[in-house]
């Protein structure tokens, strides 16, 4: 609430303050920025889409995107691709929410509770080369896991280590760093419920279940939604966890892009990179637009407290 | 909700240490492995333990100067959100709100663009840096700055939004200041934990970067750690319990009460 107070006379200073500050002159203030963004950021991003849209010596064409589009390759690395981010958000999701709703449980200034709040906060930026790592260490040829299910359960999937260099051994890496994320992408959702509405609900003779039916669920779908579509960009997003624990090159859209952008290989194609990789990025708009739309209309009760 | 005051359902009390005990299961089981990979001896067929991985560290060729490196380029980006971004981002707020939208949008940029597709578009200025200015990947600062502007841009315009940095620059011009003064010594001192936790969150970008400097062939930290696993899963995984603890000390030098959100908008990419 202060807050928008604050931001309301901010802006109206703003405008009585110009007779002091608007000039022509001040727009050479955002000029090194400009510059900077535009090196490194605009005009990289804006070579993607428009190299999409071309071949190879530079005239407009959508051939390469209809090849894309087309090659059986693609297809399945790209519904490869949105498949696991799918299943990662989902389980991720559904386990980290959970761990959150322990936690808002427990005692909320605990050590248990800023413990696990600081370890989410580590490991939800853990994927990469070091998570790959560690799986290898729990499950892969002498890990952790495997060595004892040499000695125990020979039988088992998981005395062999080939499952984890996989689809399977991806997900559960993938799900390894949703897990947290989640944790601390709803915990405040959470922790915004407002205990009088259990009260409520107590009172007029409500069981724990209608309560969680009636009320619970409905008003926590939309953050609900809205944290697993950020999982889902953030796994569809992923590259260098796949790149590390599979050599298969055409696996996944990005490890597919990476493939057709190196030359090491041979066959280097920044036109196919750039197809490709407008692809993605059309489908991490669709993503993170539903997820500003699901926010905006949670926001009205969270912001209300 | 969850006030110790209220009195748990035994049901309640089942599941939630039902959950809590097999979520724990599955995020601490790979880190106790690290460890007790790291301690074993390279010849995996023999018991016991040793610091083997730990005591190689220290000879892995590639291994130093690639720290060296990756924190240089931590500094540069850090150095470059304290002297472009945030007085760009004060200016924008003080002297342009027309402006404001469209910064914004830059800003946030980067969360729609994921760094796979942001290396497909770079990879042809990258390629002339190396061949025309220099090959040392300390260059990857001005890619790294932007990855992480969306995170420094939520910090900060939550820092701004929450003092009335008008009033605080007119006072200050009517006392005499000149405009670097009330930027750099007037506005930027009063968002300083918005600055701060900016600054941790690009030493934590930058030592965790793979995607772009292993498509762009850089020696950085991680792509190092990823080589030495190609020859010794030991060393590599003792590194990375190293890195991991480094991480998590750097974590916990961020007030806590400004921590969780600061991490939780670096994880929004």
């Amino acid at each position: 609430m202060t807050q928008l107070q604050y931001r309301r006379t901010g802006s109206a200073n703003g405008r009585t303050g110009s007779r002091y500050w608007r000039s022509k002159r001040a727009y050479l203030g955002v000029l090194p920025f400009l510059i900077f963004s535009g090196v490194f950021l605009l005009y990289p991003t804006w070579s993607v889409i428009s190299g999409a849209f071309q071949d190879k010596v530079g005239k407009f064409s959508t051939a390469e995107l209809r090849a894309v589009v087309n090659s059986p390759i693609s297809r399945h690395a790209f519904f490869n691709s949105i498949g696991i981010s799918a299943k990662t958000a989902i389980a991720g999701a559904i386990i980290g929410g959970l761990f959150a709703w322990a936690l808002v449980n427990g005692k909320p200034g605990g050590f248990f509770y800023k413990f696990s709040v600081a370890l989410s906060s580590v490991l939800a930026q853990f994927g990469g080369v070091m998570l790959t790592f560690a799986f290898l260490a729990t499950f892969g040829f002498h890990g952790l896991v495997s060595t004892l299910a040499v000695r125990f359960a020979p039988g088992s999937f998981l005395a062999q280590s080939s499952w984890l260099y996989g689809m399977n051994g991806l997900t559960v890496l993938y799900t390894f760093f949703q897990i947290p994320l989640m944790v601390l992408v709803f915990l405040p959702t959470l922790q915004n419920m407002k205990p009088q509405w259990r009260e409520a609900s107590d009172a007029l003779g409500g069981k724990a279940w209608e309560y969680w039916l009636r009320v619970g669920i409905p008003i926590l779908t939309p953050s609900f939604v809205g944290a697993a579509l950020l999982l889902f960009v953030n796994s569809f997003s992923a590259y260098a966890t796949a790149n590390t624990l599979i050599s298969m090159a055409d696996f996944l859209t990005p490890l597919e892009i990476s493939s057709a952008l190196s030359s090491e290989v041979g066959g280097a194609n920044p036109t196919e990179a750039k197809a490709l990789s407008f692809v993605m990025v059309v489908v991490v708009i669709i993503a993170m637009t539903l997820y500003t739309l699901l926010r905006r209309r949670v926001t009205k009760w969270e912001k209300q407290r | 909700m969850g006030k110790a005051t209220m009195k748990q359902s035994w049901g309640t009390r089942l599941w939630r240490w039902t959950i809590i005990f097999l979520v724990s299961l599955y995020l601490l089981v790979p880190l106790y492995a690290m460890l007790d990979f790291s301690t074993k001896h390279f010849a995996m067929a023999r018991p016991g333990r040793t610091l083997e991985s730990w005591k190689a560290i220290t000879t892995q060729p590639d291994l130093f100067p690639a720290i060296v490196r990756s924190l240089t380029t931590a500094g540069i980006v850090m150095a470059l959100i304290l002297f472009l971004i945030v007085p760009t981002a004060i200016w924008v707020h003080l002297k342009l709100p027309k402006l404001r939208r469209a910064f914004e949008l830059i800003c946030l940029l980067p969360l729609a663009i994921p760094a796979i597709v942001i290396v497909v578009g770079i990879a042809p200025l990258y390629r002339w840096i190396s061949i025309h200015l220099t090959e040392s990947p300390i260059t990857l600062f001005g890619v790294y700055t932007m990855l992480i502007l969306p995170y420094t841009y939520r910090s900060l315009s939550a820092s701004l939004d929450s003092v009335d940095i008008h009033t605080l620059a007119e006072a200050a011009q009517t006392l005499g200041a000149n405009t670097s003064r009330i930027i750099f010594g007037i506005i930027m001192p009063t968002i300083k934990t918005g600055i701060i936790n900016g600054s941790f969150i690009a030493i934590a970008l930058v030592l965790g970067e793979y995607t772009i400097s292993n498509i762009l062939n850089y020696k950085t930290f991680q792509v190092v750690i990823a080589q030495i696993g190609r020859s010794n899963g030991n060393v590599a995984v003792a590194v990375s319990v190293a890195s991991l603890l480094f991480v998590l000390f750097i974590l916990l030098l961020i007030p806590t009460k400004k921590r969780h959100r600061a991490v939780l908008d670096v994880d929004v990419a």
